[in-house]
């Protein structure tokens, strides 16, 4: 039974993946009969190259996609190196699980309100500083460069390989090994670098991949913070699927084949970059220099990073709720002139319907996917199977590049727009991120009390659901709201499969960027950020609260 | 009843690291010494079922005159005791020794604080297992295992964590406990006070009389 799950779990990760590829690739050459492409053409490619904003999109894509992923990496090392084993760094670990809980969606909105020219930093510096008396005229936001992106991309993803650095740390023996370097001479952050990081990055390297993946291809933060004149190839695609004329689908599906190949030859050039790398690194770590004195600028902008990140994030957060709270609000002044509860009731309606909606999928998701993964990890026995690795295919392969596929095969079949089709297809994206959650504590636990319920007498159900289960309650409630939170964070799946029928409160928020209502993005964003993070501390209070009168089930 | 290790051979890659053919007695303990990393542990995995697939296993293995050689774990009624407890830690005193006492027992309390007097806790039952001390621990894990009426132990260290005074306590009472329920016993160890205790024969991994 459990070997079913293994499969189970494959299956529904991989099949999804290569359907909704197949769908994409042939209308690219213009095979699609439910929209009278019956003959293959190259006329979709002439149609996308045609396109005046083609090259300008495309390098956007490289160019955010690679500087966020590198940037991301780089300060993450750094934060690691600088503080690891320090007090001040098991506060960073501490907050990471509330971040990770919050929506790239929620955190760019959060991003965009504090930078904003009528943002928080400029109201702050006004008029005092800058003299200015209404907002500026100034593009900070969707700036053309996409350095807006970049900052909203690097302020979820640093949390995202922390966590991932955090995992990989004690297989590395990196305190030890810190110490030694340090032992040698060696400055921490120098030492760290040149002894840790090649143990680390090696196993982090999918994650990293994901990440510029992502990066490179994602809608919803680009829909809110990206260049718009010409936007990020992956929006334009988006743009081109929702066009009213249905044939600019074969023009889409040509684009999305693109994006697939620029990600696979930017993950290339990141490979090929990684061996330039080791080979350099190796030389440097062996030249010795100590960088003792490094120490002294490297730790305090390690924190300096850390810290920024944090207050972009939890300022951003703030900037959301004052807005939905917001009655008139004139520019230099700080805090609103009037407060009021008018936002949020306008919305009530829809935001009741909108919540049940993101709250079902969520749910099901997760709960699926948290018994697929139990049974996969169960078939595996102590040793991973190296097919597993085949979970990170719905996070490498770009969502844009697969779902349009997926989503016509959805139609034909009549599912669009049902509630079960987009928790079918939220679990593609939701099961990856619960296994990898649970994988190491499942592993962690201690075989022998498996062995000893066992001699008992307990036959291996009973072992599971007696003692295996019970003992990892903690691990299951926080894989299951890592889970529930990749859910409701998810845009694109909702929108291509929901077929504007089901919707959650993440394409609602997304759909009012373009907007300039700010109250209303406010309203929006909160309850997005607001619904993941109550689920998650309900899920760490439960085990807490169900265990409190057993010590042996506390964490270390 | 009795334990019958039938030219039990415990191969790794090919070569033989334990060869053993005996009979344990009831209420006998055979004591298997050696250095860390003889195959001592191995030993009592193949017995009790949990072989990592690294190794293979030859010969067979008789309880009361059942062969329970190719038996799952939960069906070959051997307890097992390790160095640590490892009592669940997520049910009470009282769930520990529930957990292990056969099904079909009439009065389940009743058999519960029988246990609980029979190794001095009292009234325990429904504190946290891990409130209570090394010694209590450790008596718990034991009337567990006797609770689900079993016709073997394997010891796998089971008093090495143990302090000076209480080992020599803890042994009196494993060892009585075996014999009033003419359980046989394999204990491995690398201390020699355990064996002179057992009072039964000791031998290494290899069989050879020590």
């Amino acid at each position: 039974m459990a070997r079913a799950g293994l499969w189970a779990a494959l299956g529904l990760l991989a099949l999804p993946v290569l359907a909704g590829l197949a769908g994409v690739i042939a209308p690219a050459f213009g095979y699609l009969p439910a929209l009278g492409g019956t003959e293959l053409s190259l006329d979709p490619w002439r149609g996308l190259l045609s396109w005046g904003g083609l090259a300008a999109a495309m390098r956007l894509s490289l160019t955010t996609g690679v500087l966020s992923t590198a940037l991301s990496l780089a300060l993450t090392f750094l934060i690691v190196a600088a503080w690891q084993g320090t007090r001040s760094f098991a506060w960073v670990t501490r907050a990471l699980a509330p971040m990770l809980a919050l929506p790239h969606a929620a955190a760019a909105f959060g991003l965009a309100f504090l930078i904003a020219p009528s943002g928080w930093i400029a109201r702050a510096l006004s008029p005092w500083a800058t003299g200015w008396e209404r907002p500026p005229d100034l593009l900070i936001v969707n700036d053309p460069w996409g350095l807006a992106l970049v900052a909203g991309l690097v302020v979820k993803e640093v949390p995202f390989l922390l966590l991932m650095t955090l995992a990989a740390l004690p297989q590395a023996d990196s305190l030890r090994s810190q110490m030694i370097a340090r032992g040698l001479g060696y400055g921490r952050v120098m030492g760290w670098m040149k002894v840790v990081a090649p143990r680390v990055y090696a196993q982090i390297r999918l994650p990293v991949y994901a990440v510029l993946a992502y990066s490179m291809s994602v809608v919803d933060v680009a829909l809110i913070l990206g260049p718009t004149r010409p936007p990020t190839l992956a929006v334009q695609i988006l743009e081109w699927t929702n066009h009213p004329d249905l044939q600019m689908r074969f023009q889409a599906a040509a684009g999305a084949c693109l994006q697939l190949v620029l990600v696979v030859g930017a993950l290339a050039l990141w490979r090929l970059a990684e061996r330039l790398v080791a080979r350099r690194g190796a030389g440097w770590a062996a030249g010795g220099a100590r960088g003792a004195g490094a120490d002294r600028v490297l730790r305090p902008l390690g924190a300096g990073v850390a810290l920024a990140t944090g207050l972009a994030v939890g300022l951003g957060l703030a900037g959301l709720l004052v807005w939905s709270f917001a009655g008139l609000w004139r520019f230099p002044a700080l805090w609103p002139d009037a407060w009021g509860l008018r936002n949020w009731a306008g919305q009530s309606d829809m935001l009741a319907r909108r919540i049940w909606q993101s709250a079902v999928i969520a749910l099901g998701a997760s709960v699926i996917a948290l018994a697929l993964s139990v049974a996969a990890l169960q078939a595996q026995g102590a040793r991973p199977a190296r097919i597993m690795g085949l979970i990170y295919l719905p996070l490498i392969v770009p969502q844009i590049a697969f779902l349009p596929g997926l989503a016509s095969f959805a139609l034909i079949l009549g599912l669009d727009g049902t509630l079960l089709a987009v928790m079918a297809v939220h679990l593609v994206f939701v099961l990856p991120y619960v296994y990898l959650v649970l994988a190491d504590p499942w592993r962690a636990w201690d075989a022998r009390a498996g062995l000893v319920a066992a001699s008992l007498g307990a036959r291996p159900l009973r072992v599971l659901w007696a003692v295996r289960l019970p003992m990892l309650l903690r691990a299951l409630c926080v894989a299951f709201a890592v889970g529930f939170a990749t859910s409701i964070a998810q845009y694109l799946p909702t929108l291509l499969i929901g077929a504007g029928r089901v919707g959650t409160v993440t394409t609602e928020a997304v759909a009012l960027a373009s907007s300039a209502n700010r109250r209303l993005i406010g309203v929006w964003a909160v309850v997005q950020m607001a619904l993941p993070m109550a689920v998650f501390a309900a899920c760490l209070a439960l085990p807490a609260l169900i265990w409190r009168n057993r010590q042996g089930m506390r964490i270390g | 009843m009795s334990l019958r290790l039938e030219n039990l051979t415990i191969l790794r890659d090919g070569a033989p690291m334990v060869v053993l053919d005996r009979t344990v007695a009831p209420g006998e303990v055979l004591s298997v010494m050696g250095p860390s990393g003889c195959g001592k542990s191995t030993l009592l995995a193949c017995l009790a079922g949990a072989l990592p697939p690294v190794f293979q296993a030859r010969g067979r293995v008789w309880l009361d005159g059942r062969e329970i050689t190719d038996l799952p774990s939960h069906a070959r009624r051997l307890g097992m005791l390790f160095q640590d407890d490892i009592l669940f830690p997520h049910l009470s005193v009282a769930g520990n020794l529930g957990f292990g006492l056969a099904r079909g027992v009439g009065d389940r309390t009743g058999a519960i604080e029988d246990a609980l007097r029979e190794a001095g806790l009292e009234g325990m039952g429904a504190r946290d297992p891990a409130t209570l001390s090394g010694g209590q621990r450790a008596r718990v894990a034991l009337m567990r295992t006797l609770l689900s009426a079993p016709r073997g132990l394997l010891l796998d260290e089971a008093f090495s964590k143990l302090d000076t005074d209480l080992r020599a306590q803890m042994r009196g009472f494993v060892f009585g406990r075996a014999r009033a329920h003419g359980l046989p016993v394999i204990m491995v160890t690398h201390d020699i006070e355990d064996a002179r205790a057992a009072g039964g024969p000791v031998v290494d991994v290899m069989g050879r009389a020590l």
